[in-house]
C-alpha cells in the first residue's frame, strides 16, 4: 500500500517538470524532425492549410546554400583555432599557478573574472579597443587610430591594422574573434585544470624530484597524463560551446554579424538558425539537426580519443 | 690524512656550489613564473581597465590619436547620461523581476523533481532519469525553433497581455539542476527519511526541515547561476520581445546607441557597459565560492 501511495506522490511531485518538459523539450524534438523532413516547410504556409511532402529538400537546400556554407566555415575555423589555443594556454597557466604560493588565490580570482561578465557587454569593450575611431566614412583610409590595440602594436613597429571597421580583412576579423573567445574561455578551463592539478597525488612529483627529472618531462610525462580526464572534459565542452558560437560575435560586430559593408561575413551556424527561425522553420530545423549531428560526432571522437589516451 | 681531508673540503665546497646553484635557479624560475602569471593577469584585467577609464573620458579625449592611459579629467556625467538614455533603470527592473520569478519557480520545480528521483520509488524511474539526461546533449537552439512557434500559438508573444510569461516559462525546468540536486539529496542518509516517516512527518515538511537545509550550498549555486543566466540571456528575449518595454538588460545594452555629430559616443557606451557589469562583479565578490563550485560542475555559462 505504501508503495502505491508513493507511486502517485512521485508523479505528483514530478508533474510540473514533466508538463513543461513535454511542451518545451520533448515536443520540439519531435517537431524539429517533422519540420526538417517536410519539403519547404514553413509554419506560415502550414497555417494556410498547405501540406508538406516528406523529403530531404531542406537539408539539400541548407547544404547547398552559400550563406550556410559560410556559417559552417566560420564556425569550424573559430572552433579549430580557439579550442586548442585556449586549452594549451589554460594548461600552461594552471601549471604555473600551481607552482607558486604567494598571490595564488588572488591571481586565481583575477583569472576567473571574465567568466562573470556578460559576453555582449565585454564584446563591446573589445570592439572599442580594436576600433579605429577616426575611420568612419572613408573606407580605405586609416587616418586616426585611437584604438588602443593599434597604438600598443605601434610600440613594436607594427603598422596600424583595420581590425573590425568597414573594409577590414576577413582574417583581421577572425583574429579579433579568436582573441576575444580565448579571453572568454580561459576562466572555465583554468578553474577545471587547476582543480585537477590540486588533487593530483604529490608522490609522483616527489619521485620525479628524487630522480631529478627535467621540468619539461615532468609536464609531459606526469602532469598531462594525470590531468587527461580534465583536459578531455574542457576540450569536449570547448567544442560544444565553440560550435554554438554566436553572442560573442554579436558583442563585437552587432547583429550584422560582420563589419559594416559586409554583413553576415562572420555569421555562424547558430546565427543561421536564428535568422531562419521566423519564416523558414524547415531549413532552421535541418540546420539545427546538422549542428546536433556535428556536435554529437565531435563529442564521440573526443570521447574515443580520450578513452584511448586517458590514464587514470 | 691531510690529503683526504682536503678532498673532503673540496667535495663539500662543490656540494655547496651545487646547492647555491640550485637556489639561484629556483629564484630565477620563480621570477619568470611570476612574470608570466602577472602578464596574464594584466591581459585579463586590461579590458576592464579600459572600460572604466574610457567611461569617464570626455568624447574629445577619447578620440585623441594617441589615447591617454589615464583620463586627464573625470567626466562622470557619462554615467548619468548612460543611465538615462539607455533606460537602464527599467532594464534592471525587468531583468531582476524575470530573474527572481524564474529562480523561485525553477527552484520549486527542481526541488520537487529531485526529491522524487532521489527518495521515492516509482515505475520507470531509472529509464525516465536517463531520458532526461539524454536531452542535455541536444543544443538548445534545436528547441528554440519549435518553442518560438509554440509561444506564438499560445499568444504569449503579445507581451502587453501576458507580460513576461514568454521570458520565464520555457526555461523553468533545467535537467542539469535536477541532476545536481538529486546527487546532493542522495548523499543524505535514507535512515533520516524513514525515521521521519515513522514519526509521521509529511514529505513536504521533511523536505523543508531536513533536505533543503542540508542541500543549501547546491541550492545557492543554482540560484546564482539562474540569476546570472537572466542577466546574460540575449537570444531568446531578442527573438520574442519586440516591445522595448519588455527588454532585458543585454538586449537594451546591445541596441543602445548614442552618437554625437554622427560619431558613436563610446565613453557613454562604456559607462553603460560598466553599470551593467557592476552587479555581476558584486555578486562574484561576495559569493565567489558558490559560483566557482557551481561552474566547475556545470560547464555552461549562465
Amino acid at each position: 500500500m505504501v508503495e502505491n501511495k508513493h507511486q502517485w506522490k512521485a508523479w505528483l511531485y514530478l508533474s510540473p517538470a514533466i508538463v513543461l518538459l513535454l511542451v518545451f523539450t520533448v515536443w520540439p524534438i519531435i517537431n524539429t524532425l517533422i519540420m526538417a523532413f517536410s519539403e519547404n516547410y514553413s509554419s506560415l504556409a502550414g497555417l494556410g492549410g498547405q501540406t508538406f511532402q516528406f523529403g530531404l529538400g531542406n537539408f539539400k537546400h541548407v547544404v547547398g546554400y552559400k550563406g550556410f556554407v559560410t556559417c559552417l566555415k566560420n564556425t569550424m575555423i573559430l572552433c579549430v583555432l580557439t579550442v586548442p589555443l585556449s586549452t594549451i594556454l589554460a594548461l600552461l597557466i594552471s601549471v604555473c599557478l600551481n607552482a607558486i604560493k604567494p598571490f595564488q588565490k588572488l591571481l586565481q580570482t583575477i583569472y576567473f573574472l571574465p567568466y562573470v561578465t556578460n559576453s555582449i557587454a565585454i564584446g563591446m569593450v573589445f570592439a572599442a579597443m580594436f576600433n579605429i575611431v577616426g575611420n568612419i566614412s572613408s573606407e580605405d583610409q586609416i587616418v586616426t587610430t585611437a584604438g588602443i590595440i593599434n597604438n600598443f602594436l605601434g610600440v613594436f613597429g607594427v603598422e596600424p591594422i583595420n581590425w573590425i571597421n568597414a573594409g577590414s580583412s576577413y582574417w583581421a576579423n577572425i583574429t579579433v574573434m579568436v582573441v576575444y573567445i580565448v579571453w572568454n574561455a580561459l576562466p572555465f578551463k583554468i578553474l577545471i585544470l587547476l582543480g585537477g592539478l590540486q588533487s593530483v597525488n604529490k608522490q609522483y612529483y616527489d619521485a620525479a624530484k628524487v630522480d631529478s627529472t627535467p621540468k619539461w618531462r615532468v609536464l609531459t610525462k606526469i602532469t598531462v597524463p594525470l590531468l587527461s580526464p580534465m583536459i578531455a572534459y574542457v576540450v569536449i565542452t570547448g567544442f560544444i560551446g565553440g560550435f554554438k558560437e554566436y553572442s560573442s560575435i554579436v558583442g563585437i560586430f552587432d547583429v550584422g554579424m560582420g563589419p559594416a559593408g559586409d554583413h553576415g561575413r562572420l555569421n555562424t551556424m547558430v546565427g543561421y538558425i536564428y535568422e531562419s527561425i521566423k519564416n523558414q522553420q524547415g531549413r532552421a530545423s535541418a540546420a539545427a539537426l546538422i549542428l546536433f549531428g556535428i556536435i554529437f560526432v565531435v563529442t564521440m571522437i573526443n570521447l574515443y580519443v580520450s578513452k584511448k589516451k586517458t590514464h587514470y | 690524512m691531510s690529503n683526504n681531508s682536503s678532498l673532503q673540503v673540496m667535495q663539500e665546497r662543490d656540494m655547496h656550489k651545487v646547492v647555491v646553484g640550485q637556489k639561484i635557479m629556483k629564484v630565477v624560475s620563480q621570477f619568470f613564473l611570476y612574470l608570466f602569471l602577472f602578464a596574464v593577469a594584466f591581459v585579463i584585467l586590461f579590458p576592464f581597465y579600459w572600460m572604466l577609464i574610457s567611461s569617464v573620458k570626455t568624447l574629445d579625449e577619447y578620440l585623441l590619436t594617441i589615447p591617454t592611459l589615464f583620463p586627464k579629467e573625470f567626466d562622470f556625467i557619462n554615467y548619468a547620461e548612460a543611465f538615462n538614455t539607455a533606460n537602464l533603470g527599467r532594464l534592471f527592473g525587468n531583468t531582476v523581476f524575470v530573474g527572481v520569478v524564474s529562480t523561485i519557480l525553477s527552484l520549486v520545480i527542481t526541488i520537487l523533481s529531485a526529491f522524487a528521483f532521489a527518495r521515492l520509488e516509482f515505475k520507470g524511474k531509472n529509464a525516465m532519469f536517463a531520458a532526461l539526461l539524454a536531452t542535455m546533449m541536444i543544443p538548445g537552439e534545436l528547441f528554440t525553433i519549435t518553442n518560438y512557434k509554440t509561444v506564438n500559438d499560445f499568444g504569449w508573444l503579445n507581451l502587453e497581455q501576458y507580460g513576461f510569461t514568454v521570458l520565464i516559462v520555457p526555461f523553468l525546468v533545467s535537467v542539469f539542476y535536477i541532476y545536481l540536486l538529486k546527487q546532493n539529496f542522495m548523499q543524505i542518509p535514507n535512515e533520516l527519511y524513514l525515521a521521519a516517516k515513522v514519526d509521521g512527518t509529511s514529505d513536504l515538511k521533511y523536505l523543508w526541515k531536513v533536505m533543503i537545509p542540508l542541500a543549501l550550498p547546491t541550492l545557492i549555486s543554482i540560484t546564482i547561476l539562474k540569476m546570472m543566466g537572466s542577466w546574460n540571456t540575449y537570444m531568446w528575449p531578442n527573438l520574442v520581445a519586440d516591445n522595448e518595454k519588455y527588454w532585458l538588460v543585454t538586449n537594451g545594452l546591445r541596441k543602445f546607441n548614442v552618437t554625437v555629430d554622427n560619431r558613436p559616443d563610446t565613453p557613454v557606451q562604456m559607462a553603460a557597459v560598466a553599470i551593467v557589469s557592476a552587479p555581476l562583479f558584486l555578486v562574484f565578490l561576495f559569493l565567489r565560492k558558490y559560483i566557482m563550485k557551481g561552474v566547475s560542475r556545470s560547464g555552461i555559462k549562465g
